[in-house]
């Protein structure tokens, strides 16, 4: 099947299940161990993962073929993504502080970590070798953060019901269950496959 | 991250095991998990992110006193996109098959927290000699952790070492090895026996 003609539902709902960018790519993993001890701060991380992906993506695509290509700069592209992402984020700290002090507390501290997170860098690498559409892009955008923001909350769950209730070997503790768990996620995730497949 | 008056060679040792990025800060999961179902693409990543970690810690280092402190970060992201661009290029000529192979995961060096790391913790405040075996230590213990898990998952996954088959044909291939959710238990195995080494010896 041609990559162009799918639909962008599809690519929307693979990003979130088949291709999932953390439990297949392993994208965004640092801040996912770090973060994800209570739900509440999962929570806005993963809002603001969305947020910044769904944005991000249509942005980078732009820049590639409108900018990047025209002028066969594609070597480029790293610098142009990161610098996309890095004065995206910066803008909308800025603009957030100043619109509403409460979604300032809740999104603003996480925007910072976001810059580095891979999953955004990754997904606007992912839609150049994948070549998708303009439209496309954005479901990809919305999709890969959505999915990110699934997982990370999962395991926030399951976290922190695991610090009250179960007691952990000490040298597995921390860091090392938490990627137990996650690879456990992840098989889950394989049921999916099959749904949709797109690559 | 203690910045102690740590020099030298002490610095590039105490990276690869007491303070290994990935085991002791975990820095650094996602190409850690991602590369490591074949032992050939692990080596071309690893040798990618030692040279992008000496080489930027090299320039922030020597760069440390004009960087301004409050863009300092952006600044330190352009230097390592731009090795990596380097990477890149020099992966498309020669090693065009890993390059695909790899996609955007050579690409995501950047934001691979261990080179942010040593830049912004340890090579904006000491000398260029000190930054460069610091970025080196990270680099060896990166690849400390990388390659004992590439050579555990490919050999099981697919029969195959380096890409030469090892095991005989007839073994049932562990599927599992080479799919997303064996990197998460490798890793965690990895985790727990260094940790259980290293509390083992503090306990001696």
């Amino acid at each position: 099947m041609d990559i162009q003609n799918v639909h962008p539902f599809v690519i929307f709902f693979a990003a979130i299940t088949t291709n999932n960018i953390l439990l297949t790519n392993f994208l965004g993993m640092c801040s996912f161990l770090a973060v994800s001890k209570d739900l509440k701060s999962s929570l806005g991380l993963g809002a603001a993962v969305i947020f910044v992906s769904t944005f991000t993506a249509p942005i980078n695509w732009l820049v590639y073929h409108k900018l990047l290509v025209p002028y066969e700069l594609e070597y480029l592209q790293y610098i142009a993504f990161i610098i996309v992402i890095a004065a995206f984020v910066q803008i909308i700290e800025m603009v957030i502080e100043r619109v509403s002090t409460l979604l300032y507390l809740t999104l603003g501290i996480f925007l910072p970590l976001i810059t580095v997170n891979c999953a955004i860098l990754g997904c606007a690498l992912f839609l150049v070798i994948r070549q998708y559409t303009f439209m496309q892009s954005i479901a990809y955008g919305l999709g890969a953060g959505t999915g990110w923001a699934l997982a990370i909350a999962a395991l926030a769950g399951i976290r922190s019901r695991m610090e009250k209730k179960s007691k952990v070997i000490p040298e597995l503790d921390g860091a090392g269950i938490a990627l137990v768990i996650t690879g456990i996620i992840a098989m889950a995730f394989i049921g999916f496959s099959g749904i949709v497949r797109i690559n | 991250m203690s910045n102690g008056p740590v020099k030298g060679l002490d610095a590039l040792k105490r990276m690869l095991w007491e303070e290994n990025p990935v085991i002791g800060q975990i820095l650094g999961i996602c190409s850690a998990l991602a590369v490591t179902n074949l032992v050939k693409n692990t080596m071309v990543m690893c040798l990618g992110l030692i040279f992008t970690l000496i080489m930027s810690c090299l320039t922030v280092s020597l760069m440390r006193n004009v960087i301004p402190r409050r863009v300092r970060m952006i600044i330190q992201v352009l230097i390592i996109a731009a090795y990596v661009i380097f990477i890149k290029i020099v992966l498309d000529a020669f090693l065009p098959e890993i390059s695909n192979e790899l996609g955007p995961y050579v690409g995501l060096i950047i934001t691979n927290c261990i080179v942010m790391g040593r830049t912004e913790g340890y090579a904006m405040a000491n000398k260029p000699f000190d930054a460069v075996l610091d970025g080196l230590g990270a680099g060896i213990g990166y690849s400390l952790v990388l390659l004992p898990i590439a050579m555990i998952r490919e050999p099981l996954g697919l029969g195959t070492f380096f890409g030469v088959q090892v095991i005989p044909s007839d073994w049932t291939k562990w599927n599992m090895m080479v799919i997303a959710p064996s990197g998460f238990f490798a890793l965690a195995t990895y985790i727990w026996i260094v940790r259980a080494l290293k509390s083992g010896g503090e306990k001696r």
